[in-house]
């Protein structure tokens, strides 16, 4: 069902794990609906030096984490900001259709980050663009 | 990791067929691939080995030939027995009593019927997956024409109290129909014993091929058709009959019948040493199901703080073959409806795992799993988000 890029990054997710002090946190998902994300990072220079991540979720979630964990690295926030869930589903080798919307979730979760950093800088955070596709709007998991 | 061993722990959603199966279905692709309905020689052996196979299936469930009906599965003969009786009972009732747990092959039948004006009623089950026969008895009204329970549970693995649900029924005058479909060849089934009007089996589960079962159907039960067409199953069933699975499935069932007390006994064992060794290995596991009114070879476990996918993932790499009733198998965001029927949080249930024995299984296997299982989900609870945020919540007491 997986390619093996996914499998690859499920199998061995890079940039897994904590990181102490972050500058930025983000946690999306829902236990209820069986997949939560947390993305940690570190930032310098307006640039994502470091990025980890933790995951409760199926193979698609724990391996677009690792993939836009690896994508995001060295970007600027900016750049983070714009890479889309589409372009880590690409990178991946393409995701089953049903498992899109975890690939969403990695997304949130940059954005969530970063907005938690510039908060934390007393910077505006950003807006999401209009008409962003959302992991979850099945009524059960706003919940 | 590459080690080329694969350990089938799926049995409820096939077997593969027993020795002897494929061999008995073979003369019957080519050289006697007779029609049963045609009158000369090569036919009459295809006709023949049909009624052969029909008293082999009426035997191993205490009914009489003339009451087994042969289909094309376990799906069809739920969809048969409860459109059957519904809609040749209609102007009687239009009520049907069901549980919350059934297969979907019962459940979307039912909800069917609902919107074709029938009413259903479908009952909830405790925190082990039993219905109560009191509930049963409770939801009984003058309008209700059929009642379908299953006589164990794929998911969980639970018996449920059938005989009692029949007798309820015979007291009713209400018709009775339970899927056997797990539980042919693990636990006792007898028509007479149960109190049952109509049974559902499927012989791809007991180590038969796929794409085969029976409908049992007390002598004097009145059935409408589900397929119209030939004259096949005495007017009751049309279609061409599928003359090598259904030797198959006679030479299975008898298989599995005679060898089911031993089996039984040693998929117990097996399973308990299997849940033993996890509990023992492994924190925060739950047994779901009921811990003793269970199939043999069942045993449905929910790990906290990992998802199921992933752990099936991980085990696959392993050779280790699963299944588990987390949303993200099924491409839906509710967990199994039967593990919330049984009052789990989404979040367990979302860490469910099960393992179902069969019968190539060994202590060997089970060590395997032993060994396999503890670091797969040791790492994906060190991915956790909900570990992490648990060890913490440790730390502060
Ligand atoms: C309880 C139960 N009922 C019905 C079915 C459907 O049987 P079949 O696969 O033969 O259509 C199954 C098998 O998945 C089952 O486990
Ligand atoms: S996390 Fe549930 S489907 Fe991906």
């Amino acid at each position: 069902m997986y390619s093996e890029k996914v499998m690859d990054h499920f199998m061995n997710p890079r940039n897994q794990g904590e990181i102490e002090d972050p500058d930025g946190v983000g946690e999306v998902g829902n236990p209820k609906c069986g997949d939560i994300m947390k993305i940690f990072l570190r930032v310098r220079d307006d640039r994502v030096e470091d990025v980890k991540f933790q995951t409760f979720g199926c193979g698609a979630a724990v391996a677009t984490s690792s993939m836009a964990t690896e994508l995001v690295k060295g970007k600027t926030l900016e750049e983070a900001w714009d890479l889309s869930n589409t372009v880590v589903a690409e990178a991946l080798g393409g995701l089953p259709p049903v498992k899109m919307h975890c690939s969403v979730l990695a997304e949130e979760g940059i954005h969530k980050a970063i907005n938690d950093y510039r908060v934390r800088h007393g910077l505006e955070p950003w807006d999401e663009k209009p008409g962003a596709p959302k992991a979850h709007s099945n009524e059960t998991c706003e919940a | 990791m590459n080690r080329k061993r694969l350990v089938y722990l799926d049995h409820a959603a096939t077997t593969p067929t027993a020795p002897g199966v494929v061999e008995a279905m073979l003369p019957y692709f080519s050289g006697r691939f007779g029609n049963p309905s045609s009158i000369y020689g090569i036919a009459r052996e295809s006709r023949l080995a049909v009624d052969h196979a029909r008293e082999q299936v009426a035997r191993a469930i205490n009914g009489s030939p003339e009451e087994v009906y042969l289909t094309s599965g376990g799906t069809e003969a739920d969809n048969w027995a409860i459109k059957g009786v519904a809609f040749a009972d209609r102007k009687r009732g239009d009520h049907i009593i069901t549980s919350s747990i059934e297969h979907h092959a019962v459940l979307h039948t039912c909800q069917y019927l609902e919107k074709q004006g029938f009413r259903v009623t479908y009952l909830s089950v405790d925190e082990f997956g039993r219905v109560d026969p009191a509930d049963l008895e409770n939801a009984m009204t003058d309008r209700t024409v059929l009642v379908s329970i299953m006589a164990a549970n794929n998911e969980i693995g639970t018996l449920e109290p059938i005989a009692a649900c029949g007798e309820i029924c015979r007291d009713h005058g209400v018709r009775f129909h339970t899927d056997a479909v797990q539980a042919i060849g693990s636990v006792p089934v007898d028509v007479e014993a149960l109190n049952v009007d109509l049974l559902s089996l499927s012989a791809h589960k007991f180590y038969g091929p796929k794409g085969v079962g029976a409908l049992y159907v007390r002598k004097g039960v009145r059935l409408d058709n589900l397929l119209h067409g030939g004259a096949q199953e005495r007017h009751r069933r049309a279609g061409t009959e599928n003359v090598p699975g259904i030797v198959g499935m006679g030479v299975a069932i008898e298989r599995a019948c005679e060898r089911r007390e031993d089996y039984a006994r040693r998929l117990t064992a097996l399973r308990d040493r299997l849940y033993g060794g996890i509990t023992e290995r492994i924190e925060h596991v739950r047994l779901n199901g009921h811990p003793t009114e269970r199939l043999p070879g069942n045993l449905n476990l929910s790990f906290r703080f990992i998802e199921g996918e992933s752990t099936l993932l991980m085990l696959d790499h392993a050779g280790i073959c699963a299944s588990s009733g987390s949303a993200c198998t099924s491409g839906s965001l509710d967990p199994s409806y039967v593990l919330l029927a049984i009052g789990l949080p989404h979040e367990i249930a979302h860490g469910s795992l099960r393992f179902t024995l069969g019968e190539s299984n060994t202590d060997d296997d089970v060590d395997y799993v032993l060994e396999t299982l503890p670091p797969i989900v040791e790492r994906l609870r060190t991915m956790s988000p909900l570990y992490a945020e648990y060890r913490r919540s440790q730390d502060v007491q």
